[in-house]
């Protein structure tokens, strides 16, 4: 874990995938930390870089989100094959959190209410643009293997800030002491 | 009085009285052990299974809840096989329903949640099963969200046991049981319950819960029932 080559910078960066955006919030809430986690490492992709393309080579990606749709899957596929440490982050990444609760009603449902029985002109569900939905919105470690899991909705700014510092390191992440769900 | 009986427990030599369990002379000790469908002043059936400890010479654990203490028995309360085991039903209990913690009103004071974090579990390994499961609010002032149950029989035992209405049952085996009241007819239409509220009061999760009451707001807690706790030990 951590930077292989010597004198590089270790490479971190973030996605968003079927969540709120309030886990990377909770990152951006470890406030002056960010200036001491950015010395250290090259934030080199996430909702807070303007880079379309996720880079080869990243240490550490912190997921954020379930994987619910085709695009979901396809960006953490790549994510996976791309990152050495990959952390789920938050309660939808590990769990499926809010996302999931179609799950017991299913995909086709959902979309239903949202563009048939709720539309007021052209009621039609989307066929291009937006990603189709998966049967079910799942957790991360569903799809592809997980290294690190940070529970919380969101995780404390603390908590995150705990991880990533250990992870860039190369340590292996401290066990969280009130880490918990919700 | 009771006979005296001692025993050992992680180590430490305890005496408790021949009718106690063994659950009650760890507690009485001050020694921990998790439970969920334990709760004191109420019978005790054993169902969550995470009170689990080993006894030396069995091969098979025990639901410390229902197990009396005997003379010279040795008890280990925590081990790594143990811990694997309590996580494994936790992780069962979460996965059997829909537990959503981030959006329920027992967030912050549910005691799945906690046994969750005490046990360090932080993700789930098996699949979840995602039934679809209903939700009565047809009571005036509670609700009965079977997507938060997790079976403990708590509130069957309350009603029966201390309100004497039992309006409350298991009904179904296995992944269908289901908490039903009088017979599986509405909440609302019941000719048992006395809206008394206690079956609320003692949920572990967010299965019961006041009408009105919203996300992680804390409820108030156990001591509201004080007769609910076993005076005859203190």
């Amino acid at each position: 874990m951590g930077a292989d080559h010597a004198g590089a910078r270790p490479r971190l960066a973030t996605i968003w995938l079927d969540g709120c955006s309030g886990c990377h919030m909770s990152l951006l809430d470890m406030d002056e930390r960010l200036i001491e986690v950015l010395a250290r490492a090259d934030l080199v992709y996430g909702a807070l870089v303007d880079t379309k393309e996720f880079p080869e080579g990243v240490d550490v990606t912190l997921v954020e989100g379930a994987v619910s749709s085709q695009d979901d899957l396809r960006k953490i596929r790549q994510v996976r094959e791309r990152t050495k440490v990959l952390v789920a982050l938050g309660d939808c990444a590990v769990t499926s959190n809010v996302p999931g609760m179609r799950n017991p009603i299913g995909a086709r449902a959902v979309l239903e209410r949202a563009y048939l029985e709720n539309a007021t002109v052209n009621p039609k569900i989307p066929d291009q643009v937006v990603p189709a939905l998966l049967a079910e919105s799942l957790p991360v470690h569903a799809w592809v293997p997980v290294d690190v899991f940070v529970t919380g909705c969101p995780p404390s700014a603390d908590r995150i800030f705990e991880v990533v510092s250990s992870l860039l390191e190369g340590r292996s992440a401290p066990a969280g002491q009130e880490q918990r769900f919700g | 009085m009771s006979e005296v009986r001692t025993l050992v427990i992680d180590g430490h030599d305890v005496a408790a009285t021949a009718d106690q369990t063994v659950l009650s002379a760890a507690r009485e000790n001050g020694i921990h052990i998790p439970t969920l469908c334990h709760l004191q002043g109420l019978s005790d059936i054993g169902a969550c299974r995470l009170c689990m400890v080993e006894l030396e010479g069995s091969p098979r654990l025990v639901a410390s809840c229902v197990t009396r203490v005997e003379e010279g028995m040795r008890v280990t309360t925590v081990s790594e096989r143990l811990n694997a085991y309590r996580r494994r039903v936790v992780e069962m209990f979460f996965l059997e329903r829909n537990h959503v913690c981030a959006v329920c009103v027992a967030n912050g004071s549910c005691e799945l949640q906690g046994a969750a974090r005490d046990l360090g579990l932080d993700h789930f390994e098996l699949a979840p099963l995602h039934p679809e499961v209903a939700v009565d609010a047809t009571h005036e002032r509670f609700v009965l969200d079977q997507n938060r149950c997790i079976l403990c029989s708590r509130c069957v035992r309350v009603c029966a046991e201390v309100e004497g209405a039992h309006t409350w049952d298991i009904q179904g085996r296995g992944a269908d049981a289901r908490l039903v009241s009088d017979l599986g007819t509405p909440w609302g239409s019941s000719t048992t319950c006395t809206s008394c509220g206690k079956c609320v009061q003692v949920c572990p999760t967010g299965a019961l819960f006041e009408k009105g009451r919203s996300v992680a707001e804390p409820k108030a807690r156990r001591p509201y029932l004080p007769y609910l706790v076993d005076h005859s030990r203190a």
